[in-house]
């Protein structure tokens, strides 16, 4: 059988960009590896937010938390979408300043935020260690449980005629299709290779590396935490470094657990916890927070975000190679873009015009992929 | 934060453990015990040294006399970050432990099958109730029926009936002609089979029935009444407490910590009891369940071997088979009836930590898929009572285990990890 579209990956890319392609009539297969939703979907944080430090970054992640926002409704309770909001931390009066100034862009941009002094950030997070100056508020953004959106995006693309197989990898980007490990090969007029950190192995020279991240999640305290916060030095922090790093980022789960976070490895890419590295994360997260200090870890954890050298997704066709599109490279913004991301590929793929200007997410914008140098 | 180093680390102050110890630093070995329970001892001789309830357990405890023995009772491993590197919570804090060899003697936990109402407050499981009764827990007077197998069943009404309770039924799952055939065996065990008959002996009066197993539990703010099958037929006993546990599993969260292989849900081990893992041994329930004896002799062989003495090591096999005889007689007479796995209804928890019924797992293809989807085995048990019980009704795959090891504070986590301070 001939598939208008195949999507190599199971994550929440592929879930979503199968339901949109789907929805729209296309025939749909998605080939995952393992387990749908297991990979680079499951490690994360599972947060939609809006960072306004790039134009396109700012355009998918806003796309993308307004088409969340829309179907809050009909996600399901194990979805565990939660309008927490963001709250940006400033220690200081230069951080201050800073949010200040990320209020006024937002404010241009009609993003809702709202500035909190210091007796209203204390009146939000009564729990915050003593010292800071203020903070910025996004209300409107949220956290949720990607595994589980991932498995209802997928339900509904199956329900409207999508084919899903799970435990089967693809050994080769075929001319027209794919081979699988198990020697099957499925034929379609187009393939969209979705398949994160795992995406180079079937195209080598893509410029996409893995970058470690660790996280832990705490037994349950409800309401000791009720925004997600992460601290405005987090951007300064989490690029800054050419090395390891860590930065502050909680969230307050449905469940009423603590998702700690957050810390970035450019160089090792094993699954094996980097210890020294957890324990500067957690120390630093206990010095934010000092109630967390007696919080009892339930677990940590690693993972690998597909990281693109400009930090923007490949979301297109590949230059030279006919009928191959990607999806992957979304880095940390992989949850909050999924829906926005899926929308503007599909409609590529289907011939129709994208809302959103597609150009700055093409992968022919680097040089190993401008021509037809690719060979799989 | 503290740091020290030490030749050989004892994981366990059960049988396995103490003999281990002793074993090693007879041998000149300097040996560091660590025990997660306040008191020495393990699951069966739990009271420490003042209750040792008989002359075997007293010269056990006597290891923790010995000058090249450190014991620290209270300490909970938590993570193991490198080679030769255990983080452990103690009383006073986080604390990174170095060592050059290792002996796990983790011992085992009762296992638990699920059937509707076995949530129900006034279910125990069978070991759990006994040493709660020991601990003090009022039973004087209480209709307490015990259900699961093997001679667990006979010890745990035994130290019930000597504290008051009513103990109105024994109900073993094996048919009787197995556990005649484990009884006739006894012969070649004379010491169990004396010990067997003493048991049983002060039991009389109250009824044992093989083939029998509860149905289900019910009662409205706690257990009132169970429905049991008794011999295929099905009758109702009102009553108090249930204990019900059917069997042991090893603990073996702590090898797979360290990398060590498993079989048949045990950490596997040589004729040295050395483990997949150079230097890292294994004794006694964690790598395979068999009681006191095998558990003592296995230690001896562990300890023996980690101090460098395989020759005396190698004159204790004769003994390690004859004991694993009797293990394994045990295990083939009280093996679990297939009808125990079909007790579950649709909406019976599995995961009591994270509330999942029996039928949002069943759409679920593996472990894996069953964490991520309805959070099964993500509480703060982690997985330790439903991972086996998904393995058994399900054929999930067994799951691996996530550090830490057991929920720990992040103060203690921080602590444990901070560079040494200078001295």
């Amino acid at each position: 059988m001939q598939y208008d579209v195949i999507i190599v990956g199971g994550g929440i890319i592929a879930a979503a960009l199968a339901e949109s392609l789907a929805l729209a009539g296309a025939s749909v297969l998605v080939l995952e590896a393992q387990n749908a939703g297991a990979g680079v979907s499951a490690a994360g944080m599972g947060h939609l937010v809006v960072l306004d430090d790039n134009p396109a970054e700012l355009a998918l992640a806003r796309d993308g938390l307004e088409r969340w926002q829309r179907r809050r409704a009909v996600l399901p309770a194990g979805a565990e979408y939660r309008e927490c909001g963001t709250l940006w931390l400033a220690r200081d009066g230069e951080e201050l300043a800073e949010a200040e100034r990320k209020q006024a862009r937002n404010r241009t941009l009609g993003l809702d935020c709202k500035l909190l002094g210091r007796a209203a950030l204390y009146a939000a997070e009564p729990n915050l260690a003593p010292g800071f100056a203020g903070g910025l508020l996004r209300p409107d953004e949220a956290v949720l449980y990607p595994p589980a959106a991932c498995s209802w995006l997928l339900a509904n693309a199956q329900a409207l005629g999508a084919r899903l197989l799970e435990h089967c990898p693809v050994a080769e980007l075929a001319e027209g299709g794919v081979r699988c490990a198990d020697g099957r090969e499925f034929r379609a007029r187009a393939v969209v290779l979705a398949a994160g950190t795992a995406s180079p192995e079937l195209l080598p020279g893509l410029p996409l590396k893995p970058r470690k991240g660790q996280l832990a999640i705490t037994e349950r305290y409800p309401d000791l935490v009720r925004h997600q916060l992460v601290e405005l030095g987090y951007i300064k922090r989490a690029h800054a470094a050419t090395g390891d790093s860590v930065a502050f980022n909680v969230q307050p789960r449905a469940t009423g657990q603590i998702l700690i976070g957050s810390s970035r490895e450019n160089e090792d890419t094993g699954a094996e916890l980097n210890w020294p590295l957890l324990g500067e994360m957690l120390e630093l997260a206990g010095s934010m927070l000092p109630a967390l200090r007696q919080c009892r870890i339930l677990r940590a954890w690693t993972g690998l975000r597909p990281a693109t050298p400009d930090g923007l997704p490949l979301l297109g066709p590949v230059p030279g190679r006919t009928g191959l599109w990607l999806a992957t490279g979304h880095e940390g913004l992989g949850i909050t873009t999924a829906l926005s991301s899926a929308a503007l590929l599909a409609a590529q793929i289907l011939g129709r015009k994208p809302e959103l200007d597609p150009a700055p997410y093409w992968p022919q914008r680097f040089h190993q992929l401008s021509g037809s140098a690719l060979h799989a | 934060m503290t740091e020290a180093r030490f030749e050989l680390i004892v994981l366990g102050a059960g049988p396995a453990g103490l003999a281990a110890a002793k074993a090693a630093a007879d041998s000149g070995r300097e040996v560091l015990v660590l025990d997660d329970n306040p008191l020495p001892g393990g699951q069966i001789w739990r009271g420490g040294p003042d209750q040792a309830p008989n002359a075997r357990a007293r010269a056990a405890f006597s290891a923790l006399q010995h000058p090249r023995i450190a014991y620290r009772p209270g300490a909970r491993l938590f993570a193991a970050p490198g080679p030769g590197t255990l983080l452990v919570e103690l009383p006073e804090g986080g604390c990174r432990l170095g060592y050059g060899q290792l002996i796990l003697a983790t011992g085992a936990r009762e296992r638990f099958l699920p059937f509707p109402g076995w949530t129900l407050p006034g279910v125990f499981g069978l070991g759990g109730l006994q040493a709660l009764a020991k601990g003090g827990y009022p039973v004087a007077g209480k209709r307490i029926v015990l259900a699961g197998t093997g001679p667990l069943l006979l010890a745990v009404a035994d130290t019930l009936k000597a504290r008051g309770a009513r103990v109105l039924l024994l109900a073993e799952q094996a048919p009787l002609g197995r556990v005649a055939r484990f009884a006739a065996g006894l012969v070649r065990h004379p010491a169990k089979l004396a010990q067997a008959v003493a048991l049983k002996s002060r039991l009389l009066g109250i009824p044992y029935r093989c083939s029998s197993h509860v149905l289900e539990a019910s009662g409205r703010e706690r257990l009132e009444r169970l429905r049991l099958s008794w011999g295929g037929e099905e009758g109702f006993i009102d009553c108090d407490y249930l204990g019900c546990a059917f069997g042991l599993l090893p603990n073996t969260e702590t090898g797979q910590l360290l990398g060590c292989t498993l079989a048949a849900g045990a950490v596997a081990v040589d004729d040295y009891q050395q483990t997949s893992r150079p230097g890292v041994y294994a004794a006694g329930e964690a790598c395979g369940i068999g009681g006191v004896d095998k558990a003592q002799i296995e230690g001896r062989i562990a300890g023996l071997a980690a101090a460098g003495r395989p020759e005396e090591a190698r004159r204790l096999f004769p003994a390690r088979a004859h004991a694993r005889d009797f293990a394994d007689r045990l295990a083939e007479a009280f093996r679990l009836e297939p009808a125990l796995l079909r007790l579950a209804r649709p909406d019976t928890l599995i995961c009591r930590c994270e509330d999942v019924p029996l039928q949002a797992l069943q759409s679920c293809s593996s472990w894996r898929e069953a964490k991520l989807l309805t959070r099964c085995g993500m509480g703060a048990c982690q997985g330790r009572t439903c991972g086996p019980m998904a393995e058994t009704l399900l054929g999930f795959e067994p799951r691996g285990s996530r550090p830490p090891l057991q929920p720990v504070s992040l103060e203690t986590l921080v602590s444990a990890l901070s560079p040494t301070d200078p001295r």
